[in-house]
Protein backbone atom coordinates (compact mmCIF):
# COMPACT_ATOMS: atom_id res chain seq x y z
CA UNK A 1 0.00 0.00 0.00
CA UNK A 2 2.91 2.23 1.00
CA UNK A 3 6.12 1.68 -0.93
CA UNK A 4 9.46 3.81 -0.20
CA UNK A 5 11.71 3.55 -2.71
CA UNK A 6 15.85 3.93 -3.04
CA UNK A 7 15.07 7.38 -1.46
CA UNK A 8 17.98 9.29 -0.43
CA UNK A 9 18.68 12.58 1.20
CA UNK A 10 21.69 14.73 1.67
CA UNK A 11 21.63 17.42 3.63
CA UNK A 12 24.38 20.46 2.96
CA UNK A 13 25.33 23.08 5.86
CA UNK A 14 28.01 25.29 5.02
CA UNK A 15 30.86 22.91 4.11
CA UNK A 16 29.43 19.47 5.79
CA UNK A 17 27.56 17.36 3.64
CA UNK A 18 25.18 15.12 5.51
CA UNK A 19 23.94 11.59 3.97
CA UNK A 20 20.79 11.42 6.20
CA UNK A 21 18.93 8.63 3.97
CA UNK A 22 20.86 6.07 1.85
CA UNK A 23 18.84 4.48 -0.30
CA UNK A 24 16.08 3.45 1.65
CA UNK A 25 13.21 0.81 0.47
CA UNK A 26 10.40 -0.13 2.35
CA UNK A 27 6.72 -1.50 1.65
CA UNK A 28 4.21 -0.83 4.35
CA UNK A 29 1.14 -3.48 4.27
CA UNK A 30 -2.53 -2.19 4.89
CA UNK A 31 -3.25 -2.36 8.41
CA UNK A 32 -0.03 -3.29 9.93
CA UNK A 33 2.11 -1.92 12.45
CA UNK A 34 5.60 -0.91 11.43
CA UNK A 35 8.34 0.47 13.50
CA UNK A 36 11.78 1.69 12.54
CA UNK A 37 13.99 2.05 15.25
CA UNK A 38 17.67 3.31 15.37
CA UNK A 39 19.82 5.86 17.35
CA UNK A 40 19.77 9.32 17.35
CA UNK A 41 20.87 10.87 14.10
CA UNK A 42 20.62 7.31 12.52
CA UNK A 43 18.17 9.32 9.82
CA UNK A 44 14.86 7.81 11.20
CA UNK A 45 13.03 10.92 11.67
CA UNK A 46 13.98 11.97 8.31
CA UNK A 47 12.69 9.12 7.03
CA UNK A 48 9.28 9.22 8.12
CA UNK A 49 8.88 12.90 7.19
CA UNK A 50 9.53 11.77 3.59
CA UNK A 51 6.86 9.92 3.83
CA UNK A 52 4.28 12.83 3.87
CA UNK A 53 7.59 14.72 2.22
CA UNK A 54 7.75 17.33 4.77
CA UNK A 55 11.17 16.44 3.72
CA UNK A 56 11.46 15.84 0.35
CA UNK A 57 14.01 13.39 -0.56
CA UNK A 58 16.40 13.91 -3.27
CA UNK A 59 16.11 10.97 -5.12
CA UNK A 60 13.45 7.82 -5.23
CA UNK A 61 9.58 7.65 -5.07
CA UNK A 62 6.97 7.48 -2.44
CA UNK A 63 4.12 5.76 -3.60
CA UNK A 64 0.62 6.12 -1.68
CA UNK A 65 -1.96 4.01 -3.24
CA UNK A 66 -0.23 3.96 -6.46
CA UNK A 67 0.32 7.99 -6.67
CA UNK A 68 4.14 9.44 -6.44
CA UNK A 69 3.91 11.80 -4.01
CA UNK A 70 6.63 13.53 -5.39
CA UNK A 71 4.58 14.28 -9.43
CA UNK A 72 1.94 15.88 -7.15
CA UNK A 73 1.26 19.69 -7.20
CA UNK A 74 1.08 21.20 -3.88
CA UNK A 75 -2.68 21.20 -3.69
CA UNK A 76 -3.18 17.80 -4.76
CA UNK A 77 -0.31 16.97 -2.01
CA UNK A 78 -2.12 18.97 0.57
CA UNK A 79 -5.15 16.18 -0.07
CA UNK A 80 -3.10 13.33 0.29
CA UNK A 81 -1.49 14.70 3.23
CA UNK A 82 -5.16 15.13 4.68
CA UNK A 83 -5.37 11.21 4.60
CA UNK A 84 -2.05 10.69 6.35
CA UNK A 85 -2.19 12.11 10.45
CA UNK A 86 1.26 12.52 12.00
CA UNK A 87 1.53 12.49 15.95
CA UNK A 88 4.97 14.25 16.95
CA UNK A 89 7.08 14.17 20.38
CA UNK A 90 6.28 17.45 20.82
CA UNK A 91 2.85 17.09 20.58
CA UNK A 92 2.69 20.12 18.66
CA UNK A 93 -0.78 21.45 19.96
CA UNK A 94 -1.74 25.59 19.38
CA UNK A 95 -1.35 26.88 22.82
CA UNK A 96 -4.20 29.17 21.66
CA UNK A 97 -6.61 26.61 20.84
CA UNK A 98 -8.86 24.97 23.51
CA UNK A 99 -8.51 21.02 23.12
CA UNK A 100 -11.91 20.98 21.29
CA UNK A 101 -10.65 23.20 18.77
CA UNK A 102 -7.11 21.51 18.12
CA UNK A 103 -9.00 18.82 17.16
CA UNK A 104 -11.37 20.66 15.19
CA UNK A 105 -8.33 22.59 13.49
CA UNK A 106 -7.89 19.97 10.81
CA UNK A 107 -11.82 20.05 9.93
CA UNK A 108 -11.81 23.62 9.76
CA UNK A 109 -9.02 23.77 7.01
CA UNK A 110 -11.89 21.85 5.29
CA UNK A 111 -14.50 24.10 5.72
CA UNK A 112 -16.77 21.82 7.34
CA UNK A 113 -20.07 22.96 8.83
CA UNK A 114 -20.14 23.48 12.67
CA UNK A 115 -22.49 21.35 13.41
CA UNK A 116 -20.18 18.51 11.86
CA UNK A 117 -17.23 19.57 13.80
CA UNK A 118 -18.51 19.66 16.54
CA UNK A 119 -20.40 16.38 15.94
CA UNK A 120 -16.99 14.72 14.92
CA UNK A 121 -14.59 16.09 17.40
CA UNK A 122 -17.04 14.90 20.45
CA UNK A 123 -16.78 11.89 18.65
CA UNK A 124 -12.57 11.87 18.37
CA UNK A 125 -12.43 12.92 21.97
CA UNK A 126 -14.29 9.97 23.44
CA UNK A 127 -12.01 7.64 21.49
CA UNK A 128 -8.96 9.04 23.16
CA UNK A 129 -10.98 9.45 26.45
CA UNK A 130 -10.90 13.32 26.84
CA UNK A 131 -14.36 14.45 26.36
CA UNK A 132 -14.47 15.93 29.75
CA UNK A 133 -11.57 17.70 28.86
CA UNK A 134 -12.94 19.84 25.91
CA UNK A 135 -12.99 23.27 26.92
CA UNK A 136 -9.27 23.10 28.96
CA UNK A 137 -6.24 24.85 26.96
CA UNK A 138 -3.31 22.39 26.22
CA UNK A 139 -1.06 24.27 29.05
CA UNK A 140 -3.47 22.49 31.93
CA UNK A 141 -2.98 18.49 30.64
CA UNK A 142 -0.50 16.33 31.13
CA UNK A 143 1.98 14.87 28.76
CA UNK A 144 0.06 11.72 28.08
CA UNK A 145 -3.21 13.77 27.70
CA UNK A 146 -1.83 16.22 25.46
CA UNK A 147 -0.62 13.32 23.28
CA UNK A 148 -4.31 12.12 22.98
CA UNK A 149 -5.50 15.63 21.83
CA UNK A 150 -2.54 14.94 18.96
CA UNK A 151 -4.00 11.81 18.34
CA UNK A 152 -7.57 12.67 18.04
CA UNK A 153 -6.28 15.36 15.98
CA UNK A 154 -4.13 13.09 13.43
CA UNK A 155 -7.59 10.93 13.38
CA UNK A 156 -10.38 14.12 12.27
CA UNK A 157 -9.44 13.48 8.64
CA UNK A 158 -10.53 9.80 8.63
CA UNK A 159 -6.51 8.90 7.84
CA UNK A 160 -5.53 5.47 6.58
CA UNK A 161 -1.87 5.96 7.75
CA UNK A 162 -0.63 7.08 10.80
CA UNK A 163 2.98 8.75 10.92
CA UNK A 164 4.12 8.54 14.35
CA UNK A 165 7.44 10.47 14.79
CA UNK A 166 8.78 9.54 18.69
CA UNK A 167 5.17 9.33 19.64
CA UNK A 168 6.29 8.30 23.14
CA UNK A 169 10.11 9.60 23.65
CA UNK A 170 8.42 12.78 25.83
CA UNK A 171 6.51 10.44 28.46
CA UNK A 172 7.08 7.98 31.02
CA UNK A 173 7.23 4.47 30.85
CA UNK A 174 3.48 4.23 31.75
CA UNK A 175 2.15 6.89 30.14
CA UNK A 176 3.68 5.56 26.93
CA UNK A 177 2.37 2.49 27.76
CA UNK A 178 -1.18 3.56 27.59
CA UNK A 179 -0.48 5.74 24.16
CA UNK A 180 1.02 2.54 22.76
CA UNK A 181 -2.26 1.16 23.80
CA UNK A 182 -3.84 3.43 22.39
CA UNK A 183 -2.34 3.28 19.39
CA UNK A 184 -3.20 -0.25 19.13
CA UNK A 185 -6.33 -0.20 19.60
CA UNK A 186 -6.99 2.59 17.09
CA UNK A 187 -4.86 0.21 14.12
CA UNK A 188 -7.24 -2.45 14.97
CA UNK A 189 -10.76 -0.55 15.59
CA UNK A 190 -10.16 1.58 12.75
CA UNK A 191 -8.00 -0.41 10.79
CA UNK A 192 -5.33 2.65 10.40
CA UNK A 193 -1.95 1.80 9.19
CA UNK A 194 0.68 3.04 11.63
CA UNK A 195 4.15 3.69 10.88
CA UNK A 196 6.58 4.70 14.09
CA UNK A 197 9.73 5.31 14.35
CA UNK A 198 11.68 5.51 17.82
CA UNK A 199 14.46 4.68 19.60
CA UNK A 200 13.09 2.54 22.05
CA UNK A 201 13.16 -1.63 21.88
CA UNK A 202 9.97 -1.29 24.19
CA UNK A 203 7.93 0.51 22.12
CA UNK A 204 8.35 -1.91 18.96
CA UNK A 205 8.29 -4.56 21.41
CA UNK A 206 4.77 -3.64 22.36
CA UNK A 207 2.86 -3.11 19.34
CA UNK A 208 5.14 -3.78 16.07
CA UNK A 209 4.38 -5.83 13.73
CA UNK A 210 6.97 -5.45 11.44
CA UNK A 211 10.87 -3.96 12.20
CA UNK A 212 13.40 -1.91 10.31
CA UNK A 213 16.55 -1.06 11.38
CA UNK A 214 18.28 1.84 10.41
CA UNK A 215 21.86 2.67 10.97
CA UNK A 216 23.69 5.71 8.92
CA UNK A 217 20.45 6.60 7.04
CA UNK A 218 20.52 2.82 5.54
CA UNK A 219 18.30 -0.01 6.97
CA UNK A 220 20.30 -2.60 8.01
CA UNK A 221 17.48 -5.23 9.05
CA UNK A 222 13.49 -5.58 7.94
CA UNK A 223 11.30 -8.15 9.11
CA UNK A 224 8.81 -9.57 10.85
CA UNK A 225 9.30 -8.56 14.57
CA UNK A 226 10.12 -12.31 15.60
CA UNK A 227 12.86 -12.40 13.05
CA UNK A 228 14.29 -9.28 13.91
CA UNK A 229 14.65 -9.92 17.65
CA UNK A 230 16.22 -13.60 17.28
CA UNK A 231 18.69 -12.01 14.66
CA UNK A 232 21.14 -11.45 18.04
CA UNK A 233 23.87 -11.71 15.76
CA UNK A 234 23.57 -7.83 14.29
CA UNK A 235 25.92 -5.56 16.32
CA UNK A 236 22.92 -3.38 15.99
CA UNK A 237 20.24 -4.71 17.49
CA UNK A 238 22.68 -6.55 19.55
CA UNK A 239 23.12 -2.91 21.31
CA UNK A 240 19.32 -2.33 21.55
CA UNK A 241 18.29 -5.82 22.87
CA UNK A 242 20.39 -6.29 25.91
CA UNK A 243 18.14 -6.51 28.13
CA UNK A 244 19.55 -4.64 31.43
CA UNK A 245 22.16 -6.83 32.64
CA UNK A 246 20.51 -9.00 35.49
CA UNK A 247 21.35 -8.19 39.04
CA UNK A 248 22.29 -10.68 41.85
CA UNK A 249 20.35 -9.71 44.83
CA UNK A 250 22.29 -8.18 47.64
CA UNK A 251 21.98 -11.25 50.14
CA UNK A 252 22.62 -13.86 47.65
CA UNK A 253 25.73 -11.63 46.07
CA UNK A 254 27.30 -10.92 49.87
CA UNK A 255 28.18 -14.67 50.15
CA UNK A 256 28.59 -15.77 46.48
CA UNK A 257 32.05 -17.44 45.64
CA UNK A 258 34.20 -17.74 42.45
CA UNK A 259 35.13 -21.45 42.73
CA UNK A 260 33.18 -24.12 43.70
CA UNK A 261 32.97 -25.24 47.14
CA UNK A 262 31.21 -28.36 49.11
CA UNK A 263 27.53 -27.55 49.88
CA UNK A 264 27.56 -24.39 47.25
CA UNK A 265 25.68 -24.46 44.23
CA UNK A 266 26.24 -22.70 40.81
CA UNK A 267 24.08 -19.19 40.41
CA UNK A 268 23.23 -19.30 36.80
CA UNK A 269 22.47 -16.67 34.09
CA UNK A 270 20.43 -18.02 31.42
CA UNK A 271 19.29 -15.58 28.15
CA UNK A 272 16.31 -16.74 26.22
CA UNK A 273 16.79 -15.97 22.64
CA UNK A 274 13.25 -17.33 21.33
CA UNK A 275 14.39 -20.97 20.99
CA UNK A 276 12.88 -21.99 24.39
CA UNK A 277 9.70 -21.13 25.70
CA UNK A 278 10.30 -19.85 29.52
CA UNK A 279 7.93 -22.61 30.70
CA UNK A 280 9.80 -25.31 28.45
CA UNK A 281 13.10 -24.40 30.34
CA UNK A 282 11.55 -24.88 33.82
CA UNK A 283 9.92 -28.20 33.18
CA UNK A 284 13.14 -29.57 31.56
CA UNK A 285 15.20 -28.61 34.52
CA UNK A 286 12.57 -29.62 37.04
CA UNK A 287 10.39 -32.59 35.46
CA UNK A 288 13.06 -34.34 33.42
CA UNK A 289 16.59 -33.56 35.22
CA UNK A 290 14.29 -33.73 38.42
CA UNK A 291 16.89 -30.85 39.80
CA UNK A 292 15.33 -28.54 42.19
CA UNK A 293 16.30 -24.81 41.98
CA UNK A 294 15.52 -21.51 43.02
CA UNK A 295 14.60 -19.25 40.40
CA UNK A 296 16.15 -15.87 41.66
CA UNK A 297 14.48 -13.35 39.05
CA UNK A 298 13.26 -13.12 35.96
CA UNK A 299 13.08 -10.50 33.08
CA UNK A 300 11.28 -12.21 30.53
CA UNK A 301 8.97 -11.25 27.65
CA UNK A 302 6.68 -13.37 25.19
CA UNK A 303 6.33 -12.46 21.46
CA UNK A 304 4.17 -14.42 19.97
CA UNK A 305 5.46 -18.49 20.72
CA UNK A 306 8.42 -16.97 21.97
CA UNK A 307 10.37 -15.74 25.41
CA UNK A 308 12.75 -13.80 25.25
CA UNK A 309 15.04 -12.21 28.51
CA UNK A 310 17.32 -13.15 30.97
CA UNK A 311 17.22 -14.76 34.09
CA UNK A 312 18.80 -15.86 37.15
CA UNK A 313 18.40 -19.79 38.50
CA UNK A 314 20.04 -20.95 41.31
CA UNK A 315 20.71 -24.89 40.92
CA UNK A 316 20.16 -27.11 43.71
CA UNK A 317 20.95 -30.36 42.67
CA UNK A 318 23.97 -32.75 42.78
CA UNK A 319 27.40 -31.64 41.18
CA UNK A 320 26.37 -34.19 38.65
CA UNK A 321 22.51 -33.17 38.01
CA UNK A 322 23.71 -29.36 37.40
CA UNK A 323 26.31 -30.32 35.48
CA UNK A 324 23.55 -32.37 33.60
CA UNK A 325 21.50 -28.91 32.97
CA UNK A 326 24.22 -27.01 31.98
CA UNK A 327 24.95 -29.73 29.17
CA UNK A 328 21.31 -29.73 28.03
CA UNK A 329 21.54 -25.20 27.68
CA UNK A 330 24.56 -25.66 25.64
CA UNK A 331 23.41 -28.34 23.65
CA UNK A 332 20.27 -26.27 22.68
CA UNK A 333 22.32 -23.23 22.21
CA UNK A 334 20.63 -22.10 25.24
CA UNK A 335 23.12 -18.77 26.56
CA UNK A 336 24.72 -19.23 29.76
CA UNK A 337 27.03 -18.16 32.53
CA UNK A 338 27.89 -19.02 35.89
CA UNK A 339 28.08 -15.98 37.36
CA UNK A 340 29.91 -17.68 40.95
CA UNK A 341 28.62 -20.22 43.35
CA UNK A 342 26.47 -19.83 46.88
CA UNK B 1 -4.45 78.96 36.62
CA UNK B 2 -6.94 75.97 35.59
CA UNK B 3 -8.94 78.33 34.18
CA UNK B 4 -11.83 77.02 31.35
CA UNK B 5 -9.83 78.24 28.13
CA UNK B 6 -6.76 75.73 30.01
CA UNK B 7 -9.01 72.99 30.59
CA UNK B 8 -10.32 72.94 26.92
CA UNK B 9 -6.94 73.61 25.60
CA UNK B 10 -5.44 70.33 27.05
CA UNK B 11 -8.36 68.21 26.18
CA UNK B 12 -8.66 68.66 22.61
CA UNK B 13 -4.64 68.34 22.98
CA UNK B 14 -5.22 65.11 24.77
CA UNK B 15 -8.22 64.11 22.30
CA UNK B 16 -6.38 64.73 19.27
CA UNK B 17 -3.41 63.36 20.41
CA UNK B 18 -5.33 59.72 21.59
CA UNK B 19 -6.95 60.42 17.93
CA UNK B 20 -3.57 60.21 16.80
CA UNK B 21 -1.82 57.48 18.03
CA UNK B 22 -4.67 55.00 17.72
CA UNK B 23 -5.32 55.70 14.03
CA UNK B 24 -2.23 56.31 12.41
CA UNK B 25 -1.64 52.83 14.67
CA UNK B 26 -4.54 51.50 13.02
CA UNK B 27 -2.96 52.23 9.33
CA UNK B 28 0.26 51.41 10.34
CA UNK B 29 -0.94 47.87 10.99
CA UNK B 30 -2.76 47.81 7.65
CA UNK B 31 0.82 48.56 6.15
CA UNK B 32 3.09 46.87 8.32
CA UNK B 33 1.25 43.24 9.45
CA UNK B 34 1.51 42.47 5.79
CA UNK B 35 4.65 43.22 5.25
CA UNK B 36 5.85 41.49 8.26
CA UNK B 37 4.17 38.28 7.57
CA UNK B 38 5.21 38.35 4.03
CA UNK B 39 8.87 39.00 5.48
CA UNK B 40 8.66 35.91 7.72
CA UNK B 41 7.07 33.74 5.24
CA UNK B 42 9.91 34.66 2.65
CA UNK B 43 13.03 34.10 5.20
CA UNK B 44 15.05 31.51 4.09
CA UNK B 45 13.17 27.95 5.61
CA UNK B 46 9.79 29.14 6.01
CA UNK B 47 7.02 28.43 3.97
CA UNK B 48 7.55 30.83 1.10
CA UNK B 49 11.37 30.99 1.11
CA UNK B 50 12.25 33.44 -1.08
CA UNK B 51 15.52 35.11 -1.33
CA UNK B 52 15.34 37.87 -3.30
CA UNK B 53 11.62 38.80 -1.99
CA UNK B 54 12.55 38.59 1.12
CA UNK B 55 16.06 40.81 0.41
CA UNK B 56 14.36 43.85 -1.59
CA UNK B 57 11.93 43.97 1.19
CA UNK B 58 14.26 43.91 3.85
CA UNK B 59 16.16 46.62 2.50
CA UNK B 60 13.00 48.70 1.51
CA UNK B 61 12.03 48.20 5.22
CA UNK B 62 15.57 49.30 6.35
CA UNK B 63 15.43 52.37 4.32
CA UNK B 64 12.14 53.72 5.63
CA UNK B 65 13.33 52.84 9.45
CA UNK B 66 15.88 54.35 8.82
CA UNK B 67 14.83 58.23 8.46
CA UNK B 68 14.60 59.99 11.06
CA UNK B 69 10.76 61.23 12.06
CA UNK B 70 10.91 64.60 11.87
CA UNK B 71 12.21 64.87 8.16
CA UNK B 72 10.05 62.08 7.44
CA UNK B 73 7.28 64.76 7.81
CA UNK B 74 9.08 67.12 5.30
CA UNK B 75 10.06 65.00 3.29
CA UNK B 76 6.29 63.23 2.74
CA UNK B 77 4.61 66.89 2.52
CA UNK B 78 3.99 66.23 -1.32
CA UNK B 79 2.42 62.94 -0.71
CA UNK B 80 0.39 64.28 2.51
CA UNK B 81 -0.88 66.89 0.36
CA UNK B 82 -2.16 64.27 -2.33
CA UNK B 83 -3.52 62.50 -0.10
CA UNK B 84 -5.38 64.27 2.14
CA UNK B 85 -5.40 67.92 0.48
CA UNK B 86 -3.34 69.82 3.41
CA UNK B 87 -0.03 69.27 5.23
CA UNK B 88 -1.40 71.09 8.37
CA UNK B 89 -3.57 69.71 11.26
CA UNK B 90 -4.45 66.35 12.45
CA UNK B 91 -5.47 64.54 9.88
CA UNK B 92 -2.54 65.49 7.66
CA UNK B 93 0.04 64.31 10.75
CA UNK B 94 -1.39 60.50 10.25
CA UNK B 95 -0.21 59.78 6.92
CA UNK B 96 3.51 60.10 8.00
CA UNK B 97 2.66 59.02 11.42
CA UNK B 98 1.38 55.31 9.32
CA UNK B 99 3.69 55.29 6.75
CA UNK B 100 7.19 56.08 9.67
CA UNK B 101 5.28 53.54 12.14
CA UNK B 102 4.42 51.05 9.15
CA UNK B 103 8.61 49.63 8.59
CA UNK B 104 8.78 49.14 12.37
CA UNK B 105 5.54 47.44 12.81
CA UNK B 106 6.56 44.89 10.33
CA UNK B 107 9.74 44.38 11.86
CA UNK B 108 8.02 43.32 15.18
CA UNK B 109 5.73 41.41 13.61
CA UNK B 110 8.52 39.21 11.71
CA UNK B 111 9.85 38.91 15.17
CA UNK B 112 6.76 37.84 17.16
CA UNK B 113 6.22 35.71 13.93
CA UNK B 114 9.33 33.93 14.48
CA UNK B 115 8.73 32.96 18.31
CA UNK B 116 5.91 30.81 17.14
CA UNK B 117 7.54 27.48 17.08
CA UNK B 118 8.40 25.80 14.26
CA UNK B 119 6.88 22.30 14.70
CA UNK B 120 3.28 23.80 14.67
CA UNK B 121 3.86 25.49 11.28
CA UNK B 122 5.14 21.74 10.29
CA UNK B 123 2.02 20.29 12.22
CA UNK B 124 -0.33 22.36 9.88
CA UNK B 125 1.37 21.40 6.44
CA UNK B 126 1.11 17.46 8.10
CA UNK B 127 -2.40 18.52 8.21
CA UNK B 128 -2.58 19.76 4.45
CA UNK B 129 -2.79 23.38 4.99
CA UNK B 130 -1.40 26.26 2.66
CA UNK B 131 0.39 28.93 3.35
CA UNK B 132 -2.56 31.11 3.93
CA UNK B 133 -4.55 28.82 6.41
CA UNK B 134 -0.92 28.15 7.76
CA UNK B 135 -0.73 32.16 8.60
CA UNK B 136 -4.38 32.41 9.53
CA UNK B 137 -5.44 29.56 11.86
CA UNK B 138 -1.40 28.81 13.21
CA UNK B 139 0.72 32.13 13.17
CA UNK B 140 -1.19 35.00 13.69
CA UNK B 141 -3.28 33.33 16.82
CA UNK B 142 -0.43 31.56 18.42
CA UNK B 143 1.96 34.94 17.55
CA UNK B 144 -1.42 37.10 19.43
CA UNK B 145 -0.03 37.61 22.77
CA UNK B 146 3.57 38.98 21.71
CA UNK B 147 1.68 40.91 18.73
CA UNK B 148 -0.62 42.92 21.16
CA UNK B 149 2.72 43.58 23.10
CA UNK B 150 4.62 45.08 20.06
CA UNK B 151 1.02 46.96 19.34
CA UNK B 152 1.33 48.56 22.84
CA UNK B 153 5.16 49.11 22.06
CA UNK B 154 4.21 50.37 18.70
CA UNK B 155 1.06 53.32 19.88
CA UNK B 156 3.53 54.22 22.71
CA UNK B 157 6.12 55.30 20.24
CA UNK B 158 3.67 57.01 18.32
CA UNK B 159 2.46 59.05 20.90
CA UNK B 160 5.85 60.43 21.40
CA UNK B 161 5.58 60.80 17.61
CA UNK B 162 3.03 62.30 17.28
CA UNK B 163 3.87 64.85 20.14
CA UNK B 164 6.91 65.36 17.74
CA UNK B 165 4.70 66.12 14.45
CA UNK B 166 3.12 68.72 16.97
CA UNK B 167 6.02 70.74 16.71
CA UNK B 168 5.54 71.14 13.00
CA UNK B 169 1.63 72.10 12.90
CA UNK B 170 0.21 68.55 13.70
CA UNK B 171 -1.74 69.69 16.69
CA UNK B 172 -2.24 67.07 19.81
CA UNK B 173 -0.62 67.45 23.17
CA UNK B 174 2.80 68.26 21.43
CA UNK B 175 1.58 71.65 20.07
CA UNK B 176 0.29 72.79 22.91
CA UNK B 177 3.17 71.68 25.37
CA UNK B 178 5.52 73.61 22.56
CA UNK B 179 3.50 76.43 21.46
CA UNK B 180 2.65 77.21 25.58
CA UNK B 181 5.49 75.49 27.47
CA UNK B 182 8.30 76.26 24.61
CA UNK B 183 7.47 79.55 22.65
CA UNK B 184 5.04 81.03 25.45
CA UNK B 185 7.40 79.46 28.34
CA UNK B 186 4.22 78.73 30.63
CA UNK B 187 5.61 75.83 32.85
CA UNK B 188 2.22 74.97 34.20
CA UNK B 189 1.05 74.07 30.71
CA UNK B 190 4.11 72.36 29.67
CA UNK B 191 4.49 70.23 33.06
CA UNK B 192 0.79 69.21 32.53
CA UNK B 193 0.64 68.30 28.97
CA UNK B 194 4.17 66.23 30.54
CA UNK B 195 1.97 64.40 33.23
CA UNK B 196 -0.79 63.66 30.98
CA UNK B 197 1.61 62.24 28.01
CA UNK B 198 2.81 60.14 30.84
CA UNK B 199 -0.09 58.89 32.12
CA UNK B 200 -1.45 58.03 28.62
CA UNK B 201 2.21 55.85 27.85
CA UNK B 202 1.14 53.85 31.41
CA UNK B 203 -2.39 53.59 30.53
CA UNK B 204 -1.78 51.91 26.97
CA UNK B 205 1.01 49.77 28.73
CA UNK B 206 -0.88 48.51 31.15
CA UNK B 207 -4.36 47.89 28.80
CA UNK B 208 -1.65 45.79 26.82
CA UNK B 209 -0.75 44.10 29.19
CA UNK B 210 -3.81 43.60 30.47
CA UNK B 211 -4.92 41.90 26.65
CA UNK B 212 -1.87 40.47 26.26
CA UNK B 213 -2.32 38.37 29.49
CA UNK B 214 -5.82 37.37 28.42
CA UNK B 215 -4.67 35.61 25.11
CA UNK B 216 -1.67 33.93 26.27
CA UNK B 217 -2.86 30.45 27.43
CA UNK B 218 1.06 28.82 27.00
Amino acid sequence: MIAIKNISKTFRQEKKVFKALDDVSLEIEQGDIVGIIGFSGAGKSTLIRSVNLLEKPDEGQIIVNGKDLAKLSSSELAKERKKIGMIFQHFNLLSSRTVFDNVALPLELDNAGKAEISKKVNELLKVVGLEDKANEYPKSLSGGQKQRVAIARALANDPYLLLCDEATSALDPVTTQSILQLLKDINQRLGITILLITHEMDVIKAICNHVAVIDKGRLVVKGSLEEVLSDREHPIIKQFSISKTVNIPQSISSTLKREPEAGLFPLVEVELNGNILFEKLLSVIYSDYKIPYKLITADVEYLGKASFGKLLLHLQGSPVENEKAIRYFNKNNIQNTIKGYA
Amino acid sequence: MLDESTVSLLFKGLGETVYMTFVSGFFGFLLGLPVGIVLFLTRKGQLLENRSYNRSLSVLVNVFRSIPFIILIVWLIPFTRAMVGTSIGVNAALVPLSIGSAPFIARLVENSLLEVPAGLVETARALGAGPIQVTRKVLLPEALPSLINNASITLITLVGYSAMGGAVGAGGLGQVGYQYGYVGYNAFIMNTVLILLIALVFLIQFLGDRLSKKFNHR
